[in-house]
């Protein structure tokens, strides 16, 4: 217990010593949070937290930006960062996202990075709004032991600091976090805080400045398998014939806690429940409706234990690896699919068209380390762009396919660190003249009249030496 | 299929519906050809329908490796592999040892089709490689039985041929083997040599040394075709039918063929060292010889051509005699006479049991049993005596060939069950020969029968548009060198001059065949039991490709109640070891799993199929059937950190490590004398239950095979070998479990460190065995005998 409040003294300080440039920042100093509740599921190994702040302005200027900061190490997990506010009194709330983006602070005490909510309307002087905030974070639970054989079940180790960390004053804040079994091991106790069934209370705390902070070590069993796509390429291929293929390139590694010692399969047959518990047995792919020729394979062939279940709404692939996935174990796969043009590809009222599908990863439950998306355009479209949500890299390649002579264009994206709620649509428009359609056929039936030419004037000419 | 159809050279008219009728037949032909490549093509998908676009068994997974390497490094690198991933820790120089045609063929489809931007795998296309070369197969069929009897036994031969039992067995799609293209390099090959033969044409007889050397490019087996051809030309020498086509047909092949084939690495200096090839050597030597006296004979009147026979005779002995004591004496200094084990084995049935267990292991290198004659050749086994009669009505250069090819072919199929593959397209022309000499007569006299009464101008016209009546005649007169030229393409200038020679013969053969003409029920009859027979044949083919030949062997299948039921451990094993094991890890398996081991897992493996080093498989048969510590000291001499052993006791698949263990005890003992066959057998009896000997229950395998097997049914039942095992309850010392599969097919054992051993373990050992384990750590890595 005594780290924690040399940490804080720690802090203290270096506020102390930071107050005039902050107070120098503007927005900072005049807002202050009421109350704030911040709820922190752990069942599964993507780390889910639930912010509720009360935002109060008591300085005198409108103010449209709130800062959230996070501390640096948090910062490489954090996978995505929403923000929502309620309108509307009492009975008609209505929820309503706002923009979030990473931000700068000229003066971030210990490296500490920020994101910026705007707000739709400015907060006025002395008014006050909830914000609903959820940010997800992946690889932020750690085995221990690091190494389990295949009959233990894995612990886990979730670090975070019981005070939220954030620029502003709190006057009351109270942090819930939700393990996914009573088995919990340990948990620093930070007064006043109890623990119910799978619910650990801390607070609440009154009256903290800015950048309070105090860790708490969490220490539980979480039994749920750590999927993690270490790499994702996407490739979506669209073909004015009617048909967009999708192949999904996978490399999935089990991120938990590393498997030690043997595998007995007569054990992991006879007793699935005590020998296995936290392996990675199957997936579930959520695929979009109307998907058809589906597969399922890898390297070396066809991985023939999946099942297609669908119905209108969507399409739900189960896939198994081929072997159970332990932790510490990898699997690459590749599952591919056709879908109807229609369902997916619009025209604009400009006569451009584009493409709407989801972006990130049809796998439930999994944390893709870094995804490539390709988006290959028939041959001959121009003037390419992509609408995506959230920012991504971006840059144009070329793919020469089935009898292309000037290539197709591929618009690359690539992101890293995602999470399922990455699952939003994005948009590639481009134009695209159906004449091309055409080019292939015609130039094959161009190729084969050539040929029977040839042999007609073959076979009309006599080309013996002698008569 | 066999119907009378008229190569346009046959038919000697001027009149327009006639020519026209010619380009029928020939644009007929030309569709009927080209369908039958299409069902040669189709009918070897059955694997791709009901399995998956997937390689085959072992050997093609080889194949399919080093194609993948010459598509991603280039034919430099190709030539210059040298592969560390397998006979660790001496590893093997690809570029040198292997049979190349195969490979270069994929790669430079494979290239050929991606310059042209069709992005088909490397995989894909090997996969359907086979398929492909079996239709140029039928077509080359199709050629050389036209040379033999013309079209219409081309044809038929060709059909024949796209749908053997025999020749699909090796040549479904995915099953990516050497000899996929072979047979149709040996089939083109002996088409160019009758070209040849039959035209005399130089252009044709290099072409055929091409060919040859593609052939040697691609399989072993290309010494068929170097002692086959000598045989032919001594025969014909021997028959009096020496001519300057023979020797055209002959010479440029031995000189050109030999130093193309001694461009293959693999084949290298071979061509001229070994006994395989001496045949060919001595066959030039005489022909050489008999065109010389032939020459002799032309310019020397005949009494001075006496006395120059009896001068160079005596002394050409002396020079003969001298010649083949060295000869003799340079086979004799070679310890195994100068023959390869497996061209031994061919020569003397009972070498490879007697003296090399590693080639009589492999089940392909058995004889075959009758039954296997029926499944793979069906009703050709009973067509072929006709096409032999066939081919002495009458005999010429090609159907003496032919003869020759299917009587050498018939005694190697009885040697090793696999070289019924070159049997197979010897009983496709022969039998073809035969249906198409059986249509014609039978279809010749209902014809006959129905119009003969009316006129004899009629008989004449039915007479002549059959080819094969027109071969007959033309055979007569093959010694001629003009009448040769009669089944050369057609050519507008050629045709005129044979216009003349031929109205006499029509007639005198007119009535030769009418009284040939046969009754018109009987030849009904028989015309419908022959299509019966046909329609058989194509049933029994189509089964054959669907049923018993389409089977990957790496995914099993069987059927229940419940539905398809899909085994497939293989590749679960083996993806495993390829994600979950560092890349330098070496694993040890029986060598049957080398090739899937490295091409599907990418780990280096102790030994593979290709056999080479008798030495080091013994190693490993040493290894497997010592007990634990012994076996764990072999494998750690090796570097080796995973133990894999194929069981096939859960769910009862037959072919498993436990029933190929007697090879491994044999093989290993043959090297490594303290392992004893007897020591495993209880009264010369292979068993694992409760009777079994210590020995056999002590020993790795069956360790590795049933450790803890008795916990899935409590009684510890193997469903192979139908019985209780003998040791149910043991542990492991040096080994530890790391992966089994889902039916238990394949498992993994890790070594345990050295660590274990010096603990507690010393003793043991010490009482045991006192010399044995003191100094194998260090002749270990040597490898002589660490036993001794």
């Amino acid at each position: 217990m005594e780290a924690p409040i040399r940490a804080r003294e720690a802090l203290g300080f270096i506020l102390f010593s930071l107050l005039f440039s902050i107070c120098r920042s503007s927005s900072l100093n005049h807002l202050l949070i009421s109350n704030a509740e911040r709820r922190i599921d752990l069942s599964s190994h993507i780390v889910k937290v639930y912010l509720t702040l009360k935002v109060e302005n008591a300085g005198s200027t409108p103010t449209s930006e709130v800062f959230l900061s996070f501390p640096p190490t948090q910062v490489d997990h954090l996978a995505t960062v929403e923000a929502l506010v309620t309108k509307g009194k009492r009975k008609k709330t209505t929820l309503v996202r706002l923009d979030v983006k990473p931000t700068e602070l000229p003066d971030a005490p210990n490296d500490a990075k920020y994101f910026a909510i705007y707000l739709a309307n400015p907060l006025k002087s002395g008014e006050s709004t909830t914000l609903e905030v959820l940010y997800l974070l992946t690889h932020s639970q750690e085995p221990f032991p690091a190494e389990i054989a295949q009959s233990e079940s894995q612990l886990v180790y979730y670090r975070d600091s019981v005070l939220i960390l954030s620029p502003y004053h709190i006057k009351q804040q109270t942090t819930f976090i939700k393990t996914p079994s009573t088995k919990v091991e340990s948990f620093t106790r930070v007064e006043p805080s109890n623990r119910a069934g799978t619910e650990i209370k801390y607070g609440p705390y009154e009256d903290h400045p800015p950048y309070s902070f105090s860790p708490i070590l969490i220490h539980f069993e979480n039994n749920s398998p750590f999927a993690v796509v270490e790499e994702l390429v996407r490739e979506v291929e669209i073909s004015h014939w009617g048909n967009l293929q999708v192949t999904e390139q996978y490399t999935l590694v089990h991120a938990g806690a590393r498997h030690k010692g043997v595998f007995s399969r007569v054990d992991f047959q006879s007793r699935p429940t005590l020998n296995g518990a936290s392996s990675l047995r199957y997936l579930l792919a959520r695929l979009p409706p109307r998907v058809h020729s589906v597969y399922y394979r890898d390297e070396i062939g066809n991985i023939s234990s999946s099942h297609l279940r669908t119905d209108s709404r969507k399409s739900e692939l189960e896939i198994e690896p081929r072997y159970p996935l332990f932790g510490g174990w990898k699997a690459t796969f590749v599952i591919g699919y056709g879908l109807p043009l229609q369902d997916f590809l619009f025209e604009t009222s400009d006569d451009r068209r584009y493409l709407n599908f989801t972006f990130g990863c049809p796998l439930l439950e999994t944390v893709v380390d870094k995804l490539t998306i390709k988006v290959v355009l028939p041959e001959g479209s121009k003037d390419p762009s992509a609408v995506v949500p959230f920012p991504v890299e971006q840059h144009l390649e070329t793919k020469y396919s089935y009898l292309d002579v000037v290539g197709r264009t591929v618009v690359v994206m690539e992101k890293k660190n995602l999470v399922p709620t990455h699952n939003s649509h994005f948009q590639v428009y481009y134009t695209f003249k159906p004449i091309f359609m055409l080019a292939e056929p015609l130039m094959l039936a161009s190729a084969f009249f050539l040929f029977f030419v040839a042999c007609v004037a073959y076979l009309h000419i006599d080309l013996s030496i002698r008569k | 299929m066999a119907a009378p159809e008229t190569s346009t050279a046959a038919v000697p008219t001027l009149y327009t519906n006639n020519t026209l009728r010619n380009a029928f037949g020939g644009v007929l032909s030309f569709f009927i050809l080209l369908l039958i490549g299409v069902m040669a093509f189709s009918i070897r998908l059955f694997s791709v329908i009901k399995y998956e676009s997937v390689i085959h068994e072992f050997d093609p997974y080889f194949n399919y490796r080093v194609t993948q390497f010459l598509a991603k490094n280039g034919i430099y690198e190709f030539w210059n592999w040298f592969d560390d991933r397998t006979w660790y820790p001496l590893g093997r120089v690809i570029g040198g040892t292997v049979y190349p045609g195969l490979t270069l063929t994929a790669g430079t489809i494979w290239w050929l089709l991606n310059s042209l931007n069709i992005p088909l795998s490397v995989e894909t296309v090997c996969v359907f490689t086979a398929p492909i070369f079996s239709a140029f197969a039928s077509w080359a069929t199709y050629l050389l039985t036209k040379e033999v009897k013309g079209t219409g036994a081309g044809l038929t031969a060709a059909a024949l041929l796209a749908m053997v039992p025999s020749y699909i067995s090796r040549s479904v799609a995915g099953s990516y083997d050497n000899e996929a293209v072979a047979i149709f390099a040996l089939i083109f090959t002996f088409y160019l040599y009758i070209k040849t033969l039959n035209t005399g044409s130089l252009f044709y007889a290099t072409l055929n040394s091409i060919s040859y050397f593609y052939m040697v490019c691609s399989w072993g087996g290309y010494t068929f075709i170097i002692n086959l051809i000598p045989m032919h030309v001594l025969l014909c020498i021997v028959t009096g039918r020496f001519s300057s086509r023979l020797f055209i047909a002959y010479a440029p092949l031995v000189v050109l063929g030999t130093l193309l084939a001694a461009l293959v690495p693999v084949v290298g200096f071979n061509a001229v060292m070994t006994s395989e090839h001496f045949a060919s050597f001595l066959v030039f030597i005489i022909i050489h010889v008999v065109a010389f006296v032939y020459f002799i004979k032309g310019i020397l009147s005949p009494k001075m051509f006496k006395v120059a026979v009896t001068l160079v005779v005596s002394v050409g002995l002396a020079v003969c005699c001298a010649v083949i004591a060295v000869l003799i004496a340079l086979v004799a200094s070679s310890p195994t006479k100068g023959w390869s084990g497996r061209s031994l084995s061919l020569l003397d049935p009972t070498y490879a049991s007697k003296y090399i267990p590693i080639i009589a292991s492999v089940s392909e290198h058995q004889p075959p049993t009758w039954p296997s004659y029926f499944m793979d050749i069906n009703v050709l086994a009973f067509l072929v005596p006709a096409g032999i009669i066939a081919c002495f009505l009458p005999l010429s250069d090609a159907s003496s060939f032919v003869v020759l090819y299917i009587a050498t072919s018939v005694y190697f199929s009885g040697v090793m069950v696999r070289l019924m593959l070159v049997l197979a397209p010897a009983a496709c022309i022969t039998s073809g020969i035969a249906l198409s000499q059986a249509f014609d007569v039978f279809t010749g006299s209902i014809k006959f029968q129905l119009s003969g009464a009316s006129s004899n101008t009629e008989v004449d016209a039915a007479e002549t548009s059959s080819s094969t009546a027109e071969s007959q005649t033309d055979a007569v007169k093959t010694e001629k060198p003009e009448e040769t030229a009669k089944n050369r393409p057609s050519r507008k200038s050629k045709k005129k001059e044979r216009e003349h020679g031929e109205k006499p013969s029509t007639k005198a053969k007119a009535e030769k065949k009418r009284l040939l003409a046969l009754p018109l029920e009987s030849s009904v009859i028989s015309l419908l039991l022959l299509v019966l027979l046909g329609a058989f044949y194509v049933v029994h083919c189509v089964w054959a490709a669907a049923e018993a030949y389409s089977a990957p062997s790496i995914v099993l299948t069987s059927r229940s109640h419940d539905g398809l039921h899909v085994f497939d451990d293989f590749r679960e094993a083996y993806a495993w070891l390829r994600h979950n094991t560092d890349v330098d890890d070496k694993v040890a398996s029986w060598w049957d799993y080398g090739y899937q081991t490295t091409a599907m897992a990418n780990r280096t493996v102790i030994v593979d199929n290709n056999t080479w080093n008798n030495t080091h498989i013994a190693t490993v048969g040493t290894a497997m059937s010592s007990p634990e510590r012994a076996a764990w000291e072999i494998f750690h001499s090796l570097d080796v950190k995973y133990v894999l052993v194929v069981f096939g006791g859960l769910v009862g698949y037959p072919s498993d490590d436990i029933n190929k263990f007697l090879w491994m005890v044999r093989i290993g003992g043959g090297v490594f004398p303290h392992i004893k066959e007897p020591d495993y057998l209880r009264d010369g009896q292979y068993r694992i239950d409760s009777q079994a000997t210590p020995t056999m229950l002590n020993c790795l395998m069956y360790k590795l095979s049933y450790y803890r097997f008795v916990e899935t049914d409590g009684k510890g039942f193997d469903r192979v070998r139908q019985t209780e095992i003998g040791k149910k309850y043991f542990k492991l010392t040096h080994f530890e479990e790391a992966f089994t599969t889902h039916h238990w097919m394949v498992r993994i054992y890790k070594l345990k460190p050295p660590k274990n051993r010096i603990r507690g373990k010393t003793k043991k050992s010490k009482s045991k065995t006192s010399s044995t384990t003191s100094s194998p750590k260090r002749s270990g890595t040597k490898k002589k005998n660490p036993w001794q």
